[in-house]
């Protein structure tokens, strides 16, 4: 799933990588293809992790991990950082999901009952970056789909999730549009992924 | 010596605590957190605090200080997954939690500080977040209406400071310190190294000394949350 995330990512574009499968696309952003990354904790230009014993604990990235920087690095505050994200200048944002909708609806936050940590910046980058897509499992742990008519959850953000990847295949979806079955993982069937999407997708 | 510097985090703080007080600690996780400021209003003694920083710190270091001695009432923040203290304050029902977008939060405390009460963002439509919060629509989108943030006490962390109070930060660290220096009607500063006037570049100042009211040197340990490196001779 990271792999094929990864080739969303455009010469050009500063991105924005989730916790969790979304970061692993990192690693495997393709040759001849320039990205930033943006750390919605204060940084543009984050470069890899540490060797040993120089880590900074000046220097980590959203997930708390200590990173490095890069020569096109620059810093800034937590209001500059949203500003890039909810005004509109980040070009991709890859997210991890509970579930998404037949509409573009995500939830990725809360569940309700269990212990609720936060949204930390989900929710702001669903809203203002200029495409969102996201990686997750199809199914839950339940075999249950995660691909659903309308979310079940508390929501992230409405209508703002333009391509699903999942280890079934990929989504894609036009604005206002249904979903699209556009790729099929290896040895999946398009009986499978029906079997397992509740949403209302186009198949062919 | 100017009036701005103080010898200790307690003497930063002596006449300043009370409780009800609310009060903005700057830092993302453990980075550019007010360390020793943190344990000094946790000395004061400070009850029914309202917090309001990104996170909670973990158990035993940062804001998870003063979760354990049961002096905040109120957490305003973001994400508060790292803290075993927190989980069980929360649902006991001990402790009150506002959930605030990572960026609302920011731009909350921005605009606090700025003296601007309200403002409109997308972020949060269609969500609980916007529940009883006034929206409008503004070319035919909707937003919702956010107020600004402003405390009773700032506790700002930052690298390098002069005694007028001018600051600039390190890294990642700057993250919410430079708008809640902003936000505080008292802000007090804790920074690595404190230098005299003059010796900052004024063209790379980032926070100007008139939002800070106090400032200390002070060593922080500047624990780190999560260790991740790489191999020697990997890309």
């Amino acid at each position: 799933m990271a792999r094929r995330a990864a080739l969303e990512l455009k010469d050009g574009y500063y991105a924005n990588l989730g916790i969790g499968i979304p970061t692993l696309v990192a690693n495997y952003i393709p040759d001849g293809v320039d990205v930033t990354l943006q750390s919605e904790n204060g940084m543009l230009g984050m470069g890899p992790f540490p060797y040993e014993g120089e880590e900074d604990p000046d220097l980590i990235n959203a997930g708390k991990q200590t990173i490095t920087e890069l020569r096109r690095s620059s810093y800034f505050n937590s209001a500059d950082s949203f500003a890039m994200i909810r005004g509109g200048h980040i070009d991709l944002s890859i997210l991890g999901a509970m579930e998404i909708s037949e509409n573009g609806d995500i939830a990725n936050w809360m569940i309700p009952g269990k212990m609720v940590k936060g949204m930390g910046g989900a929710m702001d980058l669903v809203a203002g970056v200029k495409r969102c897509i996201v990686t997750m499992d199809h199914t839950n742990r339940a075999g249950a789909s995660k691909f659903l008519k309308a979310c079940t959850l508390p929501l992230t953000g409405l209508n703002c999730i333009a391509m699903v990847i999942t280890d079934l295949g990929v989504f894609e979806r036009e604005e206002n549009d249904r979903f699209r079955v556009s790729e099929l993982a290896p040895d999946v069937t398009l009986d499978e992924v029906k079997a397992k999407t509740e949403a209302d997708i186009i198949y062919t | 010596m100017s009036k701005k510097v103080f010898e200790t985090a307690e003497q930063a703080l002596d006449g300043l605590t009370f409780d009800g007080m609310c009060v903005m600690a700057g830092g993302f996780g453990l980075c550019g957190i007010p360390e020793n400021l943190i344990v000094a209003l946790r000395d004061s003694g400070a009850q029914n605090i309202t917090a309001i920083s990104n996170n909670a710190g973990v158990d035993g270091f940062g804001l998870g200080l003063l979760l354990e001695t049961r002096q905040i009432k109120k957490m305003m923040s973001s994400y508060v997954g790292e803290n075993k203290e927190f989980e069980r304050q929360f649902l006991a029902k001990e402790l009150e939690l506002e959930f605030n977008p990572q960026g609302t939060m920011a731009e909350r405390i921005r605009a606090g500080g700025a003296g601007i009460p309200g403002f409109y963002t997308k972020t949060g439509v269609g969500t609980v977040i916007a529940d009883g919060k006034p929206t409008r629509e503004f070319d035919g989108e909707t937003y919702i209406m956010e107020t600004g943030l402003t405390c009773d006490v700032a506790l700002v962390k930052a690298w390098r400071g002069d005694t007028q109070g001018n600051l600039q930060y390190n890294k990642t660290a700057r993250n919410f310190n430079p708008m809640m220096a902003t936000a505080g009607k008292i802000t007090i500063v804790e920074v690595d190294e404190l230098v005299e006037v003059g010796t900052i570049d004024p063209n790379f100042i980032h926070t100007s000394g008139i939002f800070v009211q106090r400032i200390i040197q002070a060593k922080c340990e500047k624990r780190i949350e999560k260790v991740t490196t790489r191999e020697r001779g990997a890309a």
